[in-house]
This record gives C-alpha cells, structure tokens and sequence, in this order.
C-alpha cells in the first residue's frame, strides 16, 4: 500500500532524511521510531504530500505523491504532530468542513456520527475547539484524519501530550484501526511502538537503522542481559559474591539508599543468572529486594543497532 | 476550493476582523457620502468613490492579512494542503471569500445612489462604472493582500507589506510624472492602478482597464501559488 523508495530531503546543506526505503503493506501497522530530530516528521510529511522530497520517489497505493498528488491525498488520513485545528470553530464546523474539503462521497451525518463514536468526541461535537482539553483537541486531529475512511493513516506523535488514560485509549483506538487500515505511526517511545505495531522502521539522523517485525526487533534489543539488583549488605561482600557467578561481566553499584545498595549487572549475551544470583546471596545473608532486567534507553538502542555489539557504556 | 471559501467567509465573521472592516468601510463611506453628495447637494457621487479608492489603501490589507499567514503560523496549512485540493483551489477560495467581505461593503454605494435618486436623477451608468471600477480596483488589492499574506507568518508584517505595495501601486502614476526617460514613464503610467481605476469615475467603461484589474487579480494570485509551491520545495 506504501512504498518508500530512496526518499531525500536536503533543508540547503542538511540532509534531513537520507534515502530510505520501505514498504507498509495492506493492513499493517508500521511503527516509525527515532528519537526527535532523526527525519519522522520530515518523512511524513513527504509521504502526506506536504513537502516534496528532494529525490526518490513515495507511493501511495502505486500512486506516486508528487505526479498526481490529488489522488495519492485522497487515500491518505494524516494527523501531524500538532494537530491542525481551526479553534475558532466548533468540532461540528470542523469536521464538516474537513469532510467537504475531502470531498467525501459517504452519507454525511451517519460518517461524521461512526468517526466521532469511534474517537469519542461525541459529546464535545457542538463544543467551540478552542476550549477543549489537549487531550480532546489530539481526538478531534484524529477525527478529522479518519473522515472519509481513507484506506492509509499517517499518525505523527500520536499520544504525545496526552495523559496515561488517554494514552492507552488511543493506542487501543488504533490497534483496532489497524484492523481495516493501513496505519504508520511515529513516536519515540519504543514501548509505544511495541505495544501497537506489527512493524518497526528505526531512524537515525535521517537514516534506517533497522526494519523488522516487533518480535524480531524486541530479540535482537532486549536488555536481560543487563540486570539491575537492589541488595541489601556490604558491598564488597555482595558484589564479590557477584562477580563469582558464572557469566557475570561486571558488577557495579549505581545508588546506595538506607544500607541498600543498586547494583547494574552485566553478563554475557544469552546468560540469565538470575536463579544463581538468589542463591548466592542467599548464601551471604544479603537480602534481594528488587530484581529486574534493565531497559534499555533509546540511545543505547541506537548504538546497538548501529554497531549491532553490545553496549560498554560507562555510567 | 468550496470548502475552503466556506470556512473563510465564516472565520471573518467568528472574528472581530470581518466586522471591524465592514464597520469601518460602512462609516467612512458614509461620511465621504454625506459630505461631497448630500451636503453639496449634488447627485455627483464620483469623488466620493474616488476617496473610497484611498480608503482601500489602508483597510483591504485588514481583510486580508491572516489569509494566508494564519494558516502558515498556526499549522492549519497541513491540513489543506495534504487535502484533495489543489494550490489553486486554495488560493481561489481565500480569494473569492475576501472578495465576497469586500463585496458587501461595496455593495452600500448602491444604497446612496439609491439615496440620492430620490432627491434627483441620476447617471445610472456613471454610478454603474464607478461601482464596477471599486469592485474591480479593490479585488486587484485583495489579491495583493493576499500575495502579501502568503510571505510571512505573522500578520502585523503581512498588513504592513499589503499597505506599502498596495500605496505604491497606487502611487505609479505620480511616479512616472517625475521619470524623465519615457518609455519608463509610459510603463509606470500603464501599471498605475490609479489611472486605471480614474476612467470609470468618468463614467467611461473602457474594457482594456477592466482586463488589466483582472490579469492583475491572476498575476498576483498565481504569485501566490508559487509562494505556497516554493515552500513545500523549500
């Protein structure tokens, strides 16, 4: 349905995205991951015809975005990063207008009725957009994208600014989604994209650094490698005891808080040491008091899928 | 293009901005009126439109100064142009909506000549021309206005710019008296908008000056697409 050939853009001498290519097929949910500034908005905004790219081609549904953009546009629902909303109306205004401005061949009234069901704006429909809550002002970006029901939808930051209730609210509003489009999303939260996508893209510096399937990509990112212990005790006591399991790289404390110190962990890829590392302190009268597998931040994401190693990096 | 003039003529009145040019239009008209007809008791309308035409200098870049720039500012240009829509359509539906403001203010001269035919008679024709000749003069401005608009993202600046390029288009003609190379001041007096809107307040509907209001309506509209194309290139 999307097909992204050596897609350039230059803002003069910076190269904002550097020839990437992918594809997003028919009812897939393709998530975009890059920290701010990689180049996710520059291509979406390519890929929504709002700015041309400097070469390489983008295709919507086999329709190239730049020679016949009237066409590739009316496949294409787009929420960009802030939402464009005309405040002075309201949702109802809105909506319509968005409706009239797609030229939109579905029964008005019932349309515009199923789309604010499904983002639950139904209740805020009369109300001026201005004196909405964030929250309700992203669900109307995402209304207006919806209208139309285009077969694509490019959401840009779709949950930024939102509250943890709402977050869930719409990434379970486009899971279902996803269901019947084909949706691309940006953020830079990989537990986000994780959570919803069947595909990640990872950018970097307006590059790919990675295109696989959420399950191929949370392998090859996980981080039970690194632990991080909470341990009650004598640090020399407990991190030599430590440093004795199998496996066990280094060991290093991070905090120290009321006589209980945290520990990162590091070990050798593929080793879980976690049942020795109980029985050993066990063994010294140093009680765990929490155990978990360290996460990895974005930045060191992109330094293993980078230099696809593991990381060495000094705290 | 539909949807977009339609969101325009309701964002002029859901906004101070369409009631604070008609009002001011409707007010200083109606002084120009009452001075120059009513009170000189002559059934001559010319030099009020001819005062109305200055008037325009200042007020046409009210009406048209968020335009273009608001969208450009508030990110609301997203969403029409990653709509079906065409450049084109966009611009024309900003255009004829500023157009239809400007229209119901231009649209009270009727009511004086109305006004004034019921004391005398009136050349119907002069009138017509003159009313012909303000649509035309203030359309042309309202498509500078536009051009103007398109430029930046804040409004101040687009009024500032729509007033200088609309005063010294105006201007042309006291220009080209002080030019003293001719073929220079022959151009400067052709593009004078002020020579071309003088002919209808003689009652003279000369078609050369209307295609030249309407070619400038297209030139500074097209200019205005260009804008928008440069920036989704920039």
């Amino acid at each position: 349905m999307i097909e992204v050939q050596e897609l350039t853009k230059h803002y003069g001498l910076k190269r904002a995205v550097d020839g990437i290519s992918f594809t997003a097929n028919d009812g897939e949910i393709l998530g975009f991951l890059g920290p701010n500034g990689a180049g996710k908005s520059t291509t979406m905004n390519m890929l929504t015809g709002y700015i041309s790219s400097t070469s390489g081609k983008a295709l919507i549904d086999g329709v190239d975005i730049l020679e016949d953009p009237i066409k590739a546009k009316k496949n294409i629902g787009y929420l960009p990063e802030i939402p464009p909303l005309y405040v002075d109306m309201t949702v109802k205004e809105y909506l319509n207008f968005i409706y009239d401005l797609k030229k939109c061949k579905l029964p008005r009234v019932s349309h515009l009725n199923d789309v604010c069901s499904l983002v639950k704006i139904d209740h805020v429909y009369n109300r001026v957009i201005k004196n909405l809550s964030k929250g309700y002002r992203q669900r109307v970006g995402l209304a207006q994208a919806l209208v139309g029901n285009p077969p694509v939808l490019i959401l840009d930051e779709p949950t930024v600014g939102l509250d943890p209730k709402q977050i869930i609210e719409i990434r379970t509003l486009i899971k279902k989604l996803g269901k019947n489009h084909t949706v691309i999303l940006s953020s830079h939260i990989l537990s986000e994209v994780q959570a919803v996508c069947d595909r990640i893209v990872v950018i970097s510096e307006g590059k790919i650094v990675a295109n696989a399937t959420e399950h191929d990509l949370s392998d090859r990112l996980t981080g039970a490698h690194i632990l991080s212990a909470q341990i009650e005790g004598d640090y020399e006591t407990v991190a030599k005891a430590v440093l004795n399991i199998e496996g066990v790289e280094v060991c290093k404390q991070i905090n120290e808080r009321d006589g209980v110190i945290e520990y990162r962990i590091e070990c050798e890829t593929g080793t879980d040491i976690r049942r020795e590392l109980f029985f050993a302190m066990s063994k010294i009268g140093c009680p765990i008091m929490e155990l978990k597998n360290s996460e990895l931040s974005l930045e060191e994401i992109f330094i293993r899928l980078t230099k696809g190693s593991d990381i060495k990096e000094e705290q | 293009m539909g949807a977009v003039f339609r969101r325009e003529v309701l964002s002029y009145f859901t906004s101070p901005i369409g009631y604070i040019f008609l009002a001011a239009f409707y007010a200083f008209s109606a002084f120009f009126f009452a001075s120059s007809s009513l009170q000189a008791g002559s059934t001559d309308m010319s030099s009020m439109f001819e005062s109305l035409m200055l008037l325009l200098v200042v007020l046409i870049p009210i009406l048209t100064m968020r335009t273009m720039s608001e969208d450009k500012k508030t990110k609301t240009d997203q969403c029409l142009l990653t709509a079906p829509v065409s450049l084109g359509g966009i611009v024309a539906g900003k255009f004829f909506a500023a157009l239809l403001v400007y229209t119901c203010a231009v649209a009270v001269t009727v009511v004086y000549a109305i006004i004034v035919s019921g004391y005398a008679a009136v050349d119907w024709l002069v009138i017509a021309g003159n009313v012909v000749g303000l649509e035309l003069f203030g359309a042309s401005f309202v498509a500078v206005g536009i051009f103007c608009s398109s430029l930046t993202e804040n409004q101040v600046v687009a009024a500032v710019t729509s007033f200088i390029s609309t005063l010294a288009l105006t201007m042309l003609s006291l220009v080209s008296n002080l030019v003293n190379w001719e073929p220079l001041q022959k151009l400067l007096a052709t593009l004078s908008f002020y020579d071309r809107y003088a002919g209808f307040t003689y009652g003279m509907f000369d078609l050369s000056n209307v295609l030249f209001f309407v070619s400038a309506i297209a030139v500074f509209l097209f200019f205005t697409v260009r804008v928008l194309e440069k920036r989704r290139w920039a």
